[in-house]
This record gives C-alpha cells, sequence and structure tokens, in this order.
C-alpha cells in the first residue's frame, strides 16, 4: 500500500490525475506481466474497490471506473481480475480468515494463480443444494469424494473454490461447507465437456479422495450455502462490470503479448455466447442481402424479432429508472429481463432458420456465413439454461414478485433421507 | 432515453385513478353499457371540467394544458384499467389529435377550447379503422365542400355535436367539419361485440362541410399518435386483467390447495407478466418517442402490435385461468376480453403493425 492521503474521499478528477501520474512512473510496456502486476498491487491501483487492509483503497464502484478509465486511456494493463478469480476473490474478502486472505488474494491480483468454480454436480443442476460430493475430516484434512460439472477454465486451474457436503444428517441447505481445494493434485481430474455445439467451454472435475488441508476451509462447518449464496451474488455483479480492456490485445509490447495469451486463453469459453444470443444484429442485414425480406411470413416474424428486442432495451432502460428512483426491483427486473433474453434468443434463432432455408441444414465453412447461422442454431438452446433456468426464474417471478404460494416441498428433514438421484 | 415517471405524473396518475375507481365500478360499466348514449353526463362534466381530462395533452393556446402523449397515456391507461364508458377516446384524443395535428392555426383555435372544455362531443370519421394507408378511399370531397362516402366504423358519432372527416381531395386528403345534423348525414348506431365501446355507420351523401386543413393531412403521423394513446388504454386493462386474476389464483382451492401454488399457472403468469412488461415498456417508449422524438421512428407500432398480443394473451388466459365461472356473463372478465378484442383490430391489427415496421426499415436500409 502507498504512502499516500486517504483518496476515496477525493473528487474524481483529483483520483483521475493521481493514477495517470503514477502510471507515468511506472507503467513500462517492456517489463513481465507478473512484475507489473505486483508493483500493480503494492502501488495500490490493483483493486482500489477492495478494502484498504486488502490491497485496496475503499473506493466505490463509480470510483473504481474511474480509475479504470484512466488505464484505458494510457493503455496500461489492470489485475487480473476476470472470472473465477475474481469470484473467488470476492469470497474470500467477505469470509476469510487474515491467514487466507493473505495467502490467497495477491496471486488472483496478480494473475499467478488462476480460478475456478466446483458448484454444480451432475445430479444437483437448479437444486444446487441437493449436491453429494462429500467432504470427510480426517486429521488435518478433509478427504473430498465427488464429481462436479460446467467447471469453466478448470483445465487451466491452480485452485478451486469448491462446495462439498460434510454433514448428512442436518438439512440440506445446513450440511455444506465452503472449501478453497488446490488443483494440481492426484485427487483431481479434469476431462473437457463438449456440448452440442461442438465447443468444449466447460468441464467435468472428479474428485477421488483428493485433500483440503482444514485451514482452507472457509468460515465453519455447515456455513457453505451461505457462503456460496455471496459468490453467486458476485457472480451476477459481475455480469455488470467493466471487462473493457480486451483492445490492449493489439498493441506492440513484450507485456501486451503475455497478456493477449492470457486473455486468449480466458476469453476462449466465451467466443460463441453472442451466438447463443441470437445474434439479433444479422437478422435484418441477412434478410435484406438474401431476399428473404420479400416473404411476408419472414416480414412478420422479423417484425417480432424486433419488438422483442427494442421491448428489453426499453424495459431495462425503465428499471434503471426505477432503481435511481430508489425502489430495489433488481430481483423481479433480473428475472424478468433473463426470460427475455431467452425469448430473443429463440425467435432469433427462428428468424435465421426462415432466412436461410435448407441452407440452415449446413455448418461450418459449408453453412451461411462460414457456419456463424449454424452456430447460433446450436448455441441458443444454452441460454434458457445457464445462470438459472428459464424455469427457475419462473419460479423466482410468480413467489418473489407476483406473492404466488410455493409448491409443497419434499426436501425437509435429514438430507440422507431425502429422495435423490440414482447415482 | 429516461423511461420513468416523474413524482408529478405519478400524482396525476393516482388523481385519475381515484376518480374512476369511484366513478367507473363494474356496476356502473354494466349499466351504462346497456343504454343507447353509453355513458352519464354529468360524470364526463366532471371528467372534463374539475379534472380537465379532455384538454390535458392540449396546448394551453387552445385550452388544453400544455402536457403531452405521455401524460395522455396515464389518462387512457386508467381508462382502459376500469374500462370507463364515455366520449374521452372519440372527442379528447381522435378529433383533438386530428385538429391539433392537422388544422390551420386558425380552426385550431376555433375548435380546441371546446374540445379541450367537453363543451363539444367531437369524434373522428374515419373511413377505414384498420389501415391507415387506405383512409380516404371511400369518402370524397367534391369542390372542398361537400362529402359524399361511408364510413363503416366510428366511435361515439351518435353523441356527438361535431364530426372531424377526413375526405379525399384532389391534393390528397384533408379534414373537414361537418355537422352531425347537416342535410345528407346519417348517423346508424352498430352491434359491438364491446358494448362499452359505442359504434356507429356515418353516411354522407353530397353534405355540406368545411374544410379545416391546408396541406394534404399527415395520416401517419395523427395514426402514430392515436395508435399510443390506444395502446395505453389497452395496457391498463390487460393490468387490471392480471391483478383480478392473480388475485383469484391466491383465493381459488382445489384438490387442497390454492390453485395459485401449482407451478404449471405459476409459470404461466410469469409468462404474462413477462409479455405485459415488455409491452408496457415499448408503450412508455412510443409516448417519449412521439414526445421528444428520441428513440425509433416506428416505436407507435411497436407500441400497438406488443399491446395488442399482449392484451388478447392476457384476455384469453384471464378467462382460462378462472375456469368455467370466467366464461359466464355475471362474472366481470369477460367486459375486459371483449374490450381487448375490439382493441385488437381498432386503428390495425399486430400483423398490420409490423408490417408497417418492415416498410419503414425497408425505407431506412434500402
Amino acid at each position: 500500500m502507498a504512502e499516500e492521503q486517504d483518496l476515496s474521499t477525493a473528487t474524481d478528477e483529483v483520483i483521475h490525475e493521481t493514477v495517470l501520474a503514477w502510471l507515468k512512473d511506472n507503467w513500462r510496456t517492456d517489463r513481465p506481466l507478473a512484475e507489473w502486476r505486483n508493483i500493480l498491487v503494492d502501488g495500490g491501483w490493483a483493486a482500489p474497490d477492495w478494502p484498504t487492509e486488502c490491497y485496496g483503497r475503499g473506493f466505490s464502484l463509480a470510483q473504481a471506473q474511474v480509475v479504470q478509465r484512466a488505464f484505458r486511456e494510457v493503455g496500461a494493463v489492470g489485475a487480473a481480475l476476470g472470472g473465477p478469480g475474481n469470484l473467488a476473490a470476492h469470497t474470500i474478502l467477505a469470509h476469510g480468515n487474515e491467514a487466507q486472505k493473505r495467502r490467497y488474494l495477491r496471486p488472483i491480483l496478480t494473475g499467478e494463480h488462476a480460478w475456478c468454480q466446483l458448484f454444480s454436480e451432475p445430479g444437483s443442476g437448479s437444486d444446487l443444494a441437493g449436491l453429494t460430493t462429500r467432504a470427510k475430516r480426517d486429521g488435518d484434512n478433509y478427504i473430498i469424494n465427488g464429481q462436479k460439472v460446467w467447471n469453466t477454465s478448470a483445465h487451466h486451474a491452480d485452485f478451486g473454490i469448491l462446495i462439498a457436503r460434510t454433514d448428512w444428517d442436518a438439512p440440506k441447505h445446513q450440511g455444506i461447507s465452503y472449501f478453497l481445494i488446490n488443483m494440481r493434485q492426484p485427487g483431481v481430474e479434469v476431462r473437457p465437456l463438449r456440448q452440442m455445439n461442438g465447443h468444449a467451454s466447460f468441464n467435468e472435475v472428479f474428485l477421488t479422495d483428493a485433500l483440503v488441508p482444514v485451514t482452507d476451509r472457509l468460515g465453519n462447518e455447515g456455513d457453505g450455502w451461505r457462503i456460496a449464496s455471496s459468490t453467486l451474488s458476485a457472480e451476477r455483479q459481475a455480469f455488470s462490470r467493466d471487462r473493457g480492456i480486451g483492445t490492449l490485445r493489439e498493441r506492440e509490447g513484450t507485456i501486451y503479448a503475455e497478456y493477449a495469451a492470457e486473455q486468449a486463453i480466458a476469453q476462449e469459453p466465451y467466443t460463441w455466447y453472442p451466438q447463443r444470443a441470437g445474434r439479433v444484429d444479422l437478422a435484418l442485414p441477412r434478410a435484406m442481402a438474401t431476399g428473404a425480406i420479400r416473404d411476408p411470413v419472414v416480414r412478420q416474424e422479423l417484425a417480432r424479432l424486433l419488438c422483442l428486442a427494442h421491448a428489453a432495451e426499453y424495459a431495462a432502460a425503465s428499471a434503471a429508472a426505477t432503481r435511481r428512483a430508489g425502489s430495489n426491483t433488481i430481483v423481479p427486473a433480473g428475472s424478468i429481463a433473463k426470460l427475455t433474453a431467452s425469448l430473443i434468443a429463440r425467435q432469433a434463432s427462428h428468424v435465421h432458420t426462415l432466412v436461410s432455408g435448407p441452407e440452415a441444414m449446413l455448418g461450418g465453412s459449408d453453412g451461411p456465413m462460414d457456419g456463424v447461422i449454424a452456430e447460433i442454431l446450436l448455441s441458443v438452446p444454452a441460454i434458457s439454461i445457464a445462470g438459472g433456468t428459464d424455469e427457475i426464474q419462473k419460479n423466482i417471478i410468480s413467489e418473489r414478485v407476483l406473492g404466488l404460494p410455493k409448491e409443497p416441498r419434499f426436501d425437509t428433514g435429514p438430507f440422507r433421507d431425502i429422495p435423490r438421484n440414482a447415482s | 432515453m429516461d423511461m420513468g415517471f416523474t413524482a408529478d405524473q405519478h400524482q396525476f396518475r393516482e388523481t385519475v385513478a381515484r376518480f374512476l375507481q369511484d366513478k367507473s365500478p363494474p356496476t356502473t360499466v354494466r349499466k351504462l353499457m346497456a343504454t343507447e348514449a353509453g355513458y352519464d353526463t354529468a360524470v364526463w362534466r366532471q371528467l372534463t371540467g374539475e379534472l380537465g381530462l379532455a384538454g390535458t395533452h392540449l396546448p394551453e393556446d387552445y385550452g388544453g394544458f400544455g402536457f403531452g402523449p405521455v401524460e395522455l397515456g396515464i389518462i387512457c391507461e386508467e381508462m382502459g384499467r376500469h374500462l370507463y364508458c364515455g366520449p374521452h377516446f372519440a372527442s379528447a384524443v381522435m378529433a383533438g389529435y386530428a385538429v391539433l395535428l392537422g388544422a390551420t392555426e386558425a380552426n385550431r383555435t376555433q375548435l380546441l377550447p371546446d374540445i379541450a372544455s367537453g363543451g363539444t362531443i367531437a369524434t373522428l370519421v374515419l373511413d377505414n379503422v384498420g389501415d391507415a394507408t387506405r383512409v380516404g378511399e371511400s369518402i370524397t370531397a367534391r369542390d372542398d365542400a361537400r362529402l359524399t362516402g361511408q364510413a363503416r366504423i366510428v366511435l361515439d358519432a351518435h353523441v356527438a355535436n361535431l364530426l372531424i372527416v377526413a375526405a379525399a381531395t384532389a391534393e390528397g386528403l384533408a379534414l373537414f367539419t361537418v355537422a352531425p345534423d347537416a342535410p345528407g348525414v346519417a348517423i346508424t348506431p352498430l352491434q359491438g361485440i364491446d358494448s362499452t365501446r359505442k359504434l356507429n355507420t356515418v353516411v354522407f351523401d353530397d353534405t355540406p362541410a368545411d374544410r379545416i386543413s391546408r396541406t394534404p393531412l399527415d395520416i401517419a403521423d395523427l395514426w402514430d399518435h392515436l395508435s399510443v394513446a390506444l395502446a395505453h388504454e389497452m395496457m391498463g386493462g390487460a393490468q387490471r386483467l392480471f391483478d383480478t386474476t392473480l388475485d383469484y389464483l391466491k383465493m381459488r382451492v382445489q384438490f387442497g390447495r390454492t390453485i395459485g401454488s401449482f407451478q404449471a399457472l405459476k409459470h404461466r403468469c410469469a409468462d404474462l407478466l413477462t409479455e405485459l412488461e415488455l409491452a408496457k415498456a415499448a408503450t412508455y417508449a412510443a409516448a417519449r418517442y412521439l414526445t421528444t422524438g428520441d428513440g425509433e421512428r416506428y416505436s407507435p407500432h411497436m407500441a400497438k402490435a406488443m399491446a395488442g398480443d399482449a392484451y388478447m394473451a392476457m384476455a384469453r388466459q384471464a378467462i382460462q385461468l378462472r375456469g368455467g365461472i370466467g366464461f359466464t356473463w355475471e362474472e366481470d372478465t369477460h367486459l375486459w376480453f371483449k374490450r381487448a378484442k375490439s382493441s385488437e383490430v381498432f386503428l390495425g391489427t399486430p400483423d398490420w403493425h409490423r408490417e408497417r415496421i418492415m416498410q419503414q426499415l425497408e425505407a431506412t436500409h434500402g
């Protein structure tokens, strides 16, 4: 931490000037990336919105964005705060003890440790709290056995945030504990999980007598669900965080080459995400280019798509206005927005099909737009599943927004007595 | 674009809502829809006099309050919610906007104050209420002074004391005023499926008329304004159906549980809410487009298309989710179902509006 005055009460202009001055003294494009990021951490500019005792400055998110803007202006590379490492850091900041913060936070910021998330299981998807990966205490260690799935970047990860069951006699939400697990050990096997669209953005992780020292349990035994909820909430907020400095990849300088290699690995799982959302931007130009726009059915379906897409923008603007006015509508607005994204993607997929006609049978280099259309058609089914299925969103809307009663439950009482999937 | 309502607008909505809650409960709606006139003159005087709701959207220079499509939208939304029976849409919205947007300055000055005050009940006579591009195919003006032709469907002509008529002239569409009792005018009441909305056929046979617009009438612009006001009315009605249906699902018990606890019905409600919220967002955005010019040129068409689909989807489910009782005359749901069906096609079906969107996009991107 630098020996400067407390800037958390300074104006945006002062913060901006201070950052620019510091970058002028410290930013070099010929440094190795890890060396630069250590300087960044020591200078207090890696994560200014973190607390002062953990490498930060206690800035608000708005102030942190001022810092980010200065970095962009200079073309300086920031801390390694994308993806699962960011979630791990937020959770450790909120629930870790001093030793855990000292050990894990700095290498996350510098990018020296890559992380992954080990939450979902083949037997517990929407019902995450029904997980059956077992953590059994054995002296100073926990022995972990079970299987995890949908683990983005697990094949590159050094550590994982893991939830596993420590108590089978407690009700399901109360028998779970939260661990930081070293992925580089014999009991951890990572296998890529190939998706129906041909990509393999996720992994399966098999845990067979894997070890976690007791000192790497986050919080108390049985606190895992509560802590996991804060991870998931950080995950939802991460969507709105500026990922922003992708253009740096094209710049000259050794540090940019290293950064580009890091980003290529980090971004690889997400190349098909625009196609998953339906590529509304392609619908009208393709309809005009192919002449399909002369078809009255295509016209109707295309107009429906554009109506949905515009209305979703207006609804988002309206939700933002309501939030500014002080009313908290984030949860319902988020669930409605997610359902809407599914509607839009499905309608876009429908329009692309109509516009392409029989050419929609073809993919890869033989398919329309060099395979982009095929990738849309085969990726859209993911949007109504990832991040909470449409059905879960509808439960949330109907219960929390509309106040309709919950369905009767069959999963109360000791976890070992609850019906679950055959393994 | 700022999509929020101001505190003043919220307060205005509450004032209008309270008045209509008091003056337009379903019992009153049922009473009025069975009468020939279809509205209560005392309530109309209060609504236009004390509350000034016929002039809210008209400029102060013409006796109005100088607000715009957003505030008019609030009025229409509340009227749709409470199924207000009266000539507000015909006179203030249709005739008022026609004169405001189409008439010469002198005619605006002469005509609008009485429309704004509610002293005059006017209506707009269009010979096509489903397709803006075909207005003027039937009613034609000879020598700018004599009208001949038929308008099949006209709102509230039976109670109007002023007819604003769109008719074809040699230079294109123009607006005329006609006195309902002028020679050659025949006004014949029609049986509407929605008895809360009184419809008539109006026929002119060499009827004397005064031209009030100079340039060819911009029917597309007028139609945009009417569509957006109607979309608001529809959203108020759809929201009312949604709210009462939700109440019913929380109250009705079958198989030993409130039926609102069944996931099949909960998910349907979530779908309806999503469709409703999107249609409302499009409707509010269209009002803002008409006010400021911000947003998509075709947003009025999006609003009416989405409102039409959402209101009908809601109306169908409002009956389905009630089961048998929803199909009875005694239960109120059918009153809104009929308004939804009538509004779906009035001023253009959703398909018609979507086709207009495509034509505008082609004109922009072609």
